[in-house]
């Protein structure tokens, strides 16, 4: 299988070509057929990697394989190569198996859709590029992925492109992606140029790892974050998370597997791929989980206050996004990847259930107008009852394990802080909340839709829920792969990812674990690092019961009580509802300032310097024509009459100048 | 002084041949005439030469002489036929009427 590693990237691209060329012709059937049997063809590939993998020994699992020299241009040395080790093969499995469910999914939901086969096309192209990302052993490669995923990301947001909404949309996603893309260029290059000053040319991203010992500190800082910058954007963080809520204008599969399980994640597998440039970085970390707890709290308190479910899903993936980012920062990028993983499962099962609703309820997103879908959609109810557990974080589902361990690496890392864990901590309480607010309102209580979609709301066909079932299994048993060693698992992912993130962050000293233990210790509990941990992890566990029980309070036994509540605090409701205002501060300063900034440009370096430049010539020109015109008068002799004067001229000159 | 060398007596000449041309060029209105002035600087030109080559006993000067025929030949030919097709659009051979190239 090592030499067959593109095959992965293969199928999507080969189901991408062969649908754009015949799909004009064939029907939709074997549209739909082309398009998933690739991904499933991919899946199996990796699949097939994977198991090879299980077969070697942890040091031996990599895969590399150059197929083609790209660039080739003195010291840059460019070649089109995959590489698959541990992290990629798992983000592979992610990618093609959550991406062929939706697939699958998608051939139900689009069926009636004019665009069918485009939107297949796209998917698949999609994916495609997702697979380049992941497996491209070069950062120009990685690059390309990244573009791609960011091209697919446009076309399918903008999907239904004569809505003003979406194309709007699409737009934004672009053009805030590309502010990120800018920082992540300059990386690449200021890290190309740093390692070619220490005699090393190269953009492989293992000869990088070899060589990262020759760059100092401050270089690598400066390169680590502008990377993340690009993270930042991909990843929708703060302060370029806005494209990531107008996202949701799409088609729910395609927020499903782009906007929620595989290209927003893209930012987190980058700063995993190249750990090395950051764990050579405390201060880079150090930013990186600052800003990741602040999204995920940020996004979490927008997530209360919106009526839309989609946007609901939207600010969570945003949040949860922020928790893997937290991992990141800590050190514990095993614990993000399997976070990434499990959040993959979940999430495109929310969003898939989402959509499966809105399928129910034709087209209807307003929470408001929902209610009561237990009986009529019992498929539906239940799978998205277990990804709502499952992102709670209660024991025994998958979101439980991986958020877990994020919170515990936050809080006994030596790059972590105890307010990171406390912040995490209510995150997770809040994500309870509101997903139950989400589940509570759609499911339960009464039906406040209207007669006529009251009549028509009725389970979405197998096509569609035989995915969410797998993703439901998924989301159920999916964190069982990382059972922490304290419950008697052996966290097998990160025994799996390690020889791609060498030695673990090491935890803090034992000076300030004393203090937090003598503080554990006069509440009664015991002394123990163990207890401690579980200690940790019973209190994030009570504080998900606590969410979910006040989502309960709230929306099943009391629900008046949320209205009560909005009008007592109005103000303070307004503020949240609105998304705090950030929107509107952007459209103030970025879009007016700038288009302001553009008016002054165009009067005066276009209007002026540009435009005087290119018609003072003109008119220079112009007046000298009129002058100069005279002298062609038209009469043959008259140039004869010159020539000779001037032959005479030239002469005398000749004759005259020997004297002198 | 003259008669000590001929060839000079030949550079007067055509001295005098080529400033006849060149006021008759510049000056003359019918441009058949200022044709055959140009005609007459060329051999003006055309004596100079074969004057020197006699006198340097040089074959330079005579090779040139037979270029200089020959585009003259060809000079003809083509400035004849510009001015028959002139006169066929113009109706006339005054050269101050043949100012369309007035800028």
């Amino acid at each position: 299988m090592a030499d067959y590693i593109w095959l992965i990237p293969f199928f999507p691209a080969a189901g991408f070509i062969i649908n754009s060329a015949i799909g004009s012709r064939a029907s939709k059937t074997s549209v739909a057929w082309v398009a998933c049997l690739a991904l499933f063809l991919a899946f199996l590939s990796s699949a097939a990697v994977f198991y090879e993998f299980l077969q070697l020994p942890a040091t031996a699992r990599v895969f590399e394989k150059d197929i083609y020299t790209w660039i080739a241009s003195g010291e840059l040395n460019v070649n089109i190569g995959f590489r698959l080790d541990a992290l990629s093969v798992i983000m592979c499995l992610v990618v093609t198996g959550v991406g062929f469910l939706i697939h699958v999914y998608s051939v139900g939901y689009m069926h009636g859709d004019p665009g069918f086969k485009r939107f297949f096309i796209y998917l698949n192209l999609f994916v495609f590029m997702m697979l380049l990302l992941v497996t491209g052993n070069s950062l120009p490669l990685m690059f390309v992925g990244w573009e791609g995923v960011g091209l697919c990301s446009y076309l399918l947001i903008g999907y239904w492109y004569e809505k003003d909404s979406a194309a709007d949309a699409g737009k934004k996603a672009f053009i805030v992606n590309r502010v990120g893309d800018f920082g992540f260029l300059i990386g690449v290059f200021f890290l190309f140029i740093s390692l070619g000053a220490q005699g090393v040319w190269t953009l492989n991203i293992a000869e990088i790892g070899q060589n990262a010992h020759l760059l100092n500190g401050a270089v690598v800082t400066v390169i680590t974050l502008l990377l993340f910058v690009g993270a930042v954007g991909k990843s929708a963080q703060i302060p370029l998370y806005v494209w990531l809520p107008d996202a949701m204008e799409g088609p729910t599969p395609v927020s499903s597997l782009i906007h929620a399980a595989t290209m927003v994640t893209a930012g987190v597998y980058m700063i995993a791929r190249l750990n090395f440039l950051y764990s050579m970085a405390p201060d880079t970390l150090y930013v990186i989980a600052v800003i990741g707890v602040l999204t995920a709290f940020f996004a979490a308190s927008i997530g209360f206050a919106q009526y839309d479910i989609k946007k609901v899903l939207a600010y969570s993936t945003i949040s949860q996004l922020g928790f893997m980012f937290v991992a990141m920062g800590v050190g514990a990028y095993a614990a993000g990847i399997f976070h990434l993983m499990t959040h993959a499962f979940f999430k495109g099962l929310l969003f898939l259930g989402a959509g499966s609703v809105m399928h129910a309820m034709s087209g209807e997103l307003d929470l408001r107008k929902m209610g009561g879908l237990r009986k009529k959609t019992p498929i539906t109810y239940w799978t998205f009852f277990i990804a709502c557990l499952a992102i709670a974080g209660i024991p025994g589902f998958s979101g439980f394990f991986s958020k877990d361990e994020i919170l515990w690496k936050a809080f006994s890392s030596s790059h972590g802080d105890v307010w990171i864990w406390l912040l995490g901590a209510a995150t997770a309480g809040m994500t309870a909340f509101y997903m139950f607010r989400l589940f509570f309102g759609t499911f339960h209580g009464e039906c406040r839709a209207s007669e006529e979609v009251k009549h028509h709301i009725h389970e979405s066909p197998r096509v569609m829920t035989i995915p969410l079932m797998i993703l439901a299994f998924l989301s159920l048993v999916g964190g069982y792969v990382g059972i922490p060693h304290l419950l008697g698992g052996e966290n097998a992912i990160e025994k799996f990812l390690a020889p791609v993130f060498g030695p673990e962050a090491p935890m803090k000293t034992a000076l300030n674990f004393d203090i937090v233990r003598s503080a554990w210790a006069s509440s009664g509990a015991a002394g123990h690092d163990g207890s401690l941990e579980l200690a940790l992890m019973v209190a994030s566990v009570l504080i998900a019961l606590l969410g979910i029980t006040l989502a309960y309070i709230f929306y099943i036994k009391n629900p008046s009580l949320p209205q009560r509540f909005i009008e007592r605090y109005a103000g303070l409701f307004r503020w949240v509802h609105n998304k705090y205002f950030v929107d509107e501060f952007y459209d103030f300063i970025f879009v007016r300032g700038l288009l302001k900034l553009g008016g002054i440009l165009l009067k005066v370096a276009d209007g002026w310097i540009i435009e005087g430049a290119v018609n003072g010539t003109a008119a220079v020109v112009k007046r000298a024509g009129d002058r100069l015109r005279k002298m062609e008068t038209g009469y043959v002799q008259e140039y004869a009459f010159a020539i000779i004067v001037g032959a005479i001229i030239v002469v005398g000159y000749l004759v005259v100048r020997p004297i002198f | 002084m003259l008669q000590e060398n001929p060839s000079d007596l030949c550079f007067i000449l055509s001295g005098v041949l080529f400033t006849i041309g060149a006021v008759g060029a510049i000056l003359r209105r019918n441009v058949i005439v200022v044709f055959m002035c140009i005609e007459l600087m060329l051999n003006a030109v055309n004596l100079v030469f074969i004057a020197a080559a006699s006198a340097l006993s040089s074959m330079d000067g005579s090779i040139f002489v037979f270029f200089i025929m020959t585009v003259a030949a060809v000079e003809a030919a083509v400035g004849l036929a510009i001015f028959v097709m002139v006169f066929r659009l113009q109706d006339t051979v005054n050269a101050d009427e043949m100012n369309l190239l007035k800028g």
